[in-house]
């Protein structure tokens, strides 16, 4: 497990009755690649990548003897000359598309990249009728009892 | 002894919370008075009852009575007195027990300061506060009771989460649970006036305060939380789109929508059925929280198989106290007739925009938040939604809305012209284009994070200070300016509060900067415009805890302006480290220092952040509360409370 497991139950703050937050130190020095484009290339693709034996965590950030692993795998694939989509479908192959931190658009995955912007237009749809609505509805107001057009006419008398 | 009456205590508080459930809505139908009357003294002794259950739980807690299974699973002997003291809601026993706590405490509030309300609505409101009560005192007595024994005692207890151990964390679930628990009584309101069937502007004003006060207190709360990520976990991260997290910020966005609506509900009688369902909408996303986070489902499917009595018996609240609502809801809404009129343009429809995007944006945290799991039993997938996707659906929304709150919030109500509120805030957008402009071509980078942030914060600012201005006449004078009503001024600095935090948030993670290296003991290095020098490193004992402590010296321009002492400590009892980053705050950028572990070959690793603009994300926070509470202590609220005396003086006799 590591800091990230530990934080969403500290959170909440819930019972931690097997939390083994580690030291947060996630990519080590002697991980690092000396090209500098290189690895922030590495860093970019890690940053994607969740890490399996952790929560909602992704290999950057993560102490875990697995997503060090997968750092290192992740820079051995770049240093042969990879692109960044050849290494992430690498490790996709596999781990299986539980790894992408940012989900595929396939399969019905479509639903949920299209959840957002379809609720927005329908509830902008419902919005502008109501709105239409509202705006040429007309001013029910109680007309003025015979007293309160007394009172008006009085007053207008006044000025 | 005092456990055992602690106990007692919250069986009484159950049992009282059953007849309040009951009586008052048999009265409240029949017409009976006295059935009625029941409610008020009830609430009061429902809460002093569960106060007293949770004072004898903190009792336990202080003095580390061990023959309590909670006690010795979350404390220990050694633990300083303050964690001993918070570890009574460190836990989920605990925890729960503050949540009913102040459940019952709203609820009490609502009798004590509900006078001005009609009898009937008043009992009405407090059975269905009581039997949200009612669901969880059965859940806690049931499936988590705080007060079960051990035959055993051991001698010593497990001690709490080192994590937990924190004074930033400690007052964080209190403010959380005022925040998410107080949005109850805005439900306990939209159900009772849906039973009654009446909901006008003099509901609106009801609601508002509760509304208020809890979106301020869930503000405060999650952004404790946010703060605590950022210095005790390490590398300075402030939002993870983490399911608990999303559990908390669902509410706050459905909370911060509710806000609105009941504007418009109070001063145009308008959006009232959509403000009703709001408010159903708003407790419901806190149950939903709950359920997320007593449940593990969303943690982990199997946590969910490990602990189903509890979260089944969450989920049976949620879809009895959410399904009822919106059962009743569809019955009754029709009945409820909008009276105000109004164009397109106006503050009506502005605030309407806001609601779209509020309630879209948090549609779309939830979808990302459950699709997991919807992927897994529906399609057989196991997937992640991580931060990445978040970023990309949640985001455009909150663009969108900063962009156009400034406007909206200067329209006038029922016929706005568009063009008037325009030409006032030209300055505004001018300034705010020119800094973003300027801060374009100062970045090295090719992101337009940086620029879109610093524009936002200085429109959404820039907008407030016009908005409060125009507000005073023609020759506006500062005077006047401090002469207007304080809602004036809360709204114009919970906007400012927003805007700052986005500009924050920007700032962060457009331009921050890290380092990370193998430092040796005196070597000094520089990261971006910083010298470092790693002077010490030292072995420290505190109280329950080991620590390895460095010495980094901060220097600029050659002059030390900070030590640093970043530490790496181990509890021994909880068998767990801990990361104490060390940060030099300051008013435009952190410096952020983490030790960590020594090498074979001598120094220790040592990573170094620069966070840009981080304090004001927090700050924006606060002055996002702060809006809140200003708006809360308006003279309308306190008015009608004066009002509320002459309501309740004898009535004669019918």
């Amino acid at each position: 497990m590591s800091r990230r497991a530990a934080f969403r139950r500290a959170g909440a703050a819930l019972v931690l009755t097997c939390a083994l937050a580690l030291p947060a130190l996630a990519v080590q020095p002697d991980e690092m690649l000396g090209d500098p484009g290189l690895e922030s290339r590495a860093r970019e693709i890690s940053e994607g990548l969740r890490c399996l034996v952790c929560q909602n965590e992704s290999i950057d950030e993560s102490n875990a003897s697995l997503a060090r692993d997968l750092r290192i795998l992740v820079r051995e694939r770049l240093l042969e000359g990879d692109s960044d989509a050849e290494v992430v479908d690498f490790i996709v192959d596999r781990y299986g598309e539980f790894v992408l931190l940012r989900p595929t658009t396939g399969g019905w995955n479509w639903i949920l990249w299209a959840a957002g912007p379809a609720m927005a237009l329908l509830a902008l749809g419902l919005a502008g009728v109501y709105v239409r609505g509202r705006s040429a509805a007309p001013e029910n107001t109680p007309p003025l009892s015979d007293a309160e057009q007394a009172r008006l006419r009085q007053l207008l008398e006044d000025r | 002894m005092i456990t055992e009456l602690g106990h007692f205590a919250l069986i009484l508080a159950f049992l009282v919370a059953i007849v309040q459930m009951v009586v008052p809505l048999v009265g409240a139908h029949k017409r009976w008075p006295g059935w009625m009357a029941v409610a008020e003294p009830a609430a009061t002794a429902q809460f002093l009852l569960t106060a007293a259950a949770f004072a004898a739980l903190v009792h336990a807690f202080v003095t580390s009575d061990f023959s309590l299974r909670v006690v010795t699973l979350n404390s220990h002997s050694a633990k300083p007195m303050i964690y001993k003291f918070t570890g009574t809601w460190g836990n989920h026993e605990g925890s729960m027990l503050l949540w009913v706590l102040i459940l019952t405490l709203f609820g009490a509030m609502a009798a004590w300061f509900g006078g001005g309300l009609p009898p009937s609505l008043r009992a009405r409101v407090l059975a269905v506060q009581s039997s949200v009560a009612t669901a969880f005192f059965a859940f806690i007595l049931f499936t988590s009771n705080p007060f079960e024994r051990l035959a055993v005692p051991p001698f010593d207890g497990e001690d709490l989460n080192p994590l937990l151990q924190d004074p930033g964390l400690a007052i964080h679930p209190p403010f959380l649970y005022l925040g998410y628990v107080g949005l109850s009584i805005c439900f306990s309101f939209a159900v009772a006036a849906l039973i009654e069937g009446r909901v006008d502007a003099a509901w609106g004003r009801w609601v508002r305060p509760w509304t208020l006060a809890s979106w301020a207190f869930l503000t405060i709360g999650i952004g404790l939380g946010s703060w605590w990520a950022y210095y005790e976990l390490g590398w300075g991260g402030f939002w993870f789109w983490d399911p608990v997290e999303n559990a908390s910020f669902m509410p706050w966005l459905f909370a911060a929508a509710l806000l609105h609506s009941a504007i418009v509900v109070e001063k145009r009688e308008a959006l009232k059925a959509w403000t009703i369902l709001l408010a159903i909408l708003a407790f419901g996303f806190s149950l939903i929280g709950t359920f997320i986070v007593r449940s593990g489902l969303l943690t982990s499917v199997h946590a969910f198989a490990n602990d189903p009595e509890r979260g089944v018996f969450i989920l049976m609240i949620l879809v009895f106290f959410t399904g009822g609502a919106l059962t009743l809801f569809s019955l009754r809404a029709s009945t409820m007739q909008a009276k105000g009129v109004f164009g397109l343009v106006s503050r009506e429809s502005a605030l309407v925009a806001n609601n779209i995007l509020l309630a879209v944006s948090s549609f779309v945290v939830f979808v990302g938040t459950m699709w997991p799991l919807v992927a897994e039993m529906a399609f057989d997938r196991k997937l992640s939604v991580g931060p990445p996707f978040f970023d990309m659906a949640f985001t455009p929304f909150m663009l969108v809305l900063g962009l156009i709150l400034p406007v909206g919030a200067m329209l006038s109500w029922k016929r706005g012209r568009a063009g008037r509120s325009m030409r006032a805030l030209v300055p505004a957008f001018l300034l705010a284009l020119a800094l973003g402009a300027l801060v374009w071509a100062m970045q090295t980078g090719r992101s337009a994070l940086g620029p879109i942030g610093v524009f936002l914060g200085a429109w959404l600012v820039g907008g407030a200070a016009t908005d409060l201005w125009s507000r005073t006449g023609q020759n506006g004078s500062v005077a006047r300016l401090l002469r207007l009503p304080r809602a004036d001024w809360g709204k114009a600095v919970a906007h400012a509060g927003l805007g700052i935090t986005m500009l924050g948030v920007a700032g962060l993670t457009a331009w921050q900067q890290e380092d990370i290296r193998v430092a040796q003991l005196g070597e000094r290095f520089e990261v971006s415009g910083f010298e470092l020098e790693l002077a010490a490193v030292e072995d420290v004992r505190g109280p329950n805890y080991l620590s390895t402590m460095a010495t980094v010296i901060l220097r600029q321009d050659g002059t030390q302006i900070a030590t640093l002492r970043p530490e790496k400590r181990t509890y021994p009892v909880a068998g767990m480290p801990t990361t104490e980053a060390a940060i030099d705050y300051r008013f435009l950028r952190d410096v952020y220092v983490v030790i960590g572990d020594a090498q074979e070959g001598g120094g220790w690793v040592m990573r170094t952040y620069i966070k840009p603009l981080a304090n004001w994300i927090w700050a924006g926070c606060i002055l996002m509360a702060l809006g809140g509470t200003l708006s809360l202590s308006d003279r309308r609220f306190r008015v009608a409370a004066g009002a509320r005396k002459s309501a309740s003086a004898p009535v004669p006799a019918e």
